[in-house]
């Protein structure tokens, strides 16, 4: 006999109370990151090896800036949780917990660092 | 028969010397370890664009940086990492979408994936030096 209620059931948000979440929301940054990334490289072969100023006018046009924090924002969710998926397959115990934590700091100073310096760059400081 | 002619008839399971590697195995390994690697490489492009955000003087750093063949070496191992992760994300869409399952299909998906990942990065590069 089943202990779990039947809104529990329906909801399927199991003992983690986020269900499918970290599948889906790597699926959808993933799909996200497949747009933005190929749009950087792109940009990328275009600016790179060019004067600074030029290369300061390209990253403070609102567009370029805007596609560039939209993949800083969704690279850096992506890699929180595919780097955690490989935290958890190798890390037990305490050191998992830590492991997993470091890595969410690591994902969000990274990924800050990244849009902070775009909106400087933007902002023309 | 004895009890050991039998034993000695039975099928072994695989092991490290007779395993025939699957190439989706390779690819499995390969879009751990790219991934892990577009993980750390981030602080490249986070490091590239602070410098840009500090000014002239410490853009030409990162610039030489990234110039030297060390530096273009590095640079080029990432943009392939990222272009053959990128590729084998579509590759596990196809698979949500429950296609792709079969055993031709899948040895086609994995050797379409390496072989377009290294057709692509050279790509990249050349035009990117072309342009310079």
């Amino acid at each position: 006999m089943s202990m779990r209620t039947p809104l529990s059931r329906v909801r399927g948000l199991g003992s983690a109370k986020e269900g499918t979440g970290h599948f889906w929301h790597q699926r959808v940054t993933g799909a996200a990151l497949a747009i933005l990334v190929t749009l950087f490289l792109i940009l990328l072969i275009a600016i790179a090896g060019r004067p600074y100023p030029e290369v300061m006018a390209v990253l403070s046009n609102p567009f370029v800036a805007l596609l560039m924090v939209l993949m800083v924002a969704a690279g850096a969710w992506h890699m929180k949780l595919g780097m955690q998926v490989v935290i958890e397959d190798y890390f037990h115990g305490g050191l998992l917990i830590a492991a997993v934590i470091a890595n969410t700091f690591f994902s969000i100073a990274v990924g800050l660092a990244t849009a902070l310096a775009l909106l400087k760059i933007s902002f023309g400081g | 028969m004895s009890n050991s002619d039998a034993k000695a008839g039975r099928p072994l399971s695989p092991h490290l010397q007779i395993y025939r590697w699957p190439i989706t195995m390779t690819m499995s390994i390969l879009h751990r370890v790219t991934g892990m690697a577009l993980y750390f490489g981030t602080l490249l492009l986070a490091w590239w664009l602070i410098a840009a955000a500090a000014g002239p003087a410490y853009f030409d750093v990162a610039n030489a940086v990234f110039g030297s063949w060390i530096g273009r070496l590095v640079l080029f191992g990432y943009s392939w990492a990222l272009i053959h992760h990128l590729l084998g994300g579509l590759r596990h869409f196809v698979w949500d979408f429950g296609a792709g399952f079969s055993k031709s299909a899948r040895d086609n998906l994995a050797y379409a994936n390496i072989i377009a990942s290294a057709i692509l990065t050279v790509l990249v590069w050349v035009v990117g030096l072309l342009l310079h």
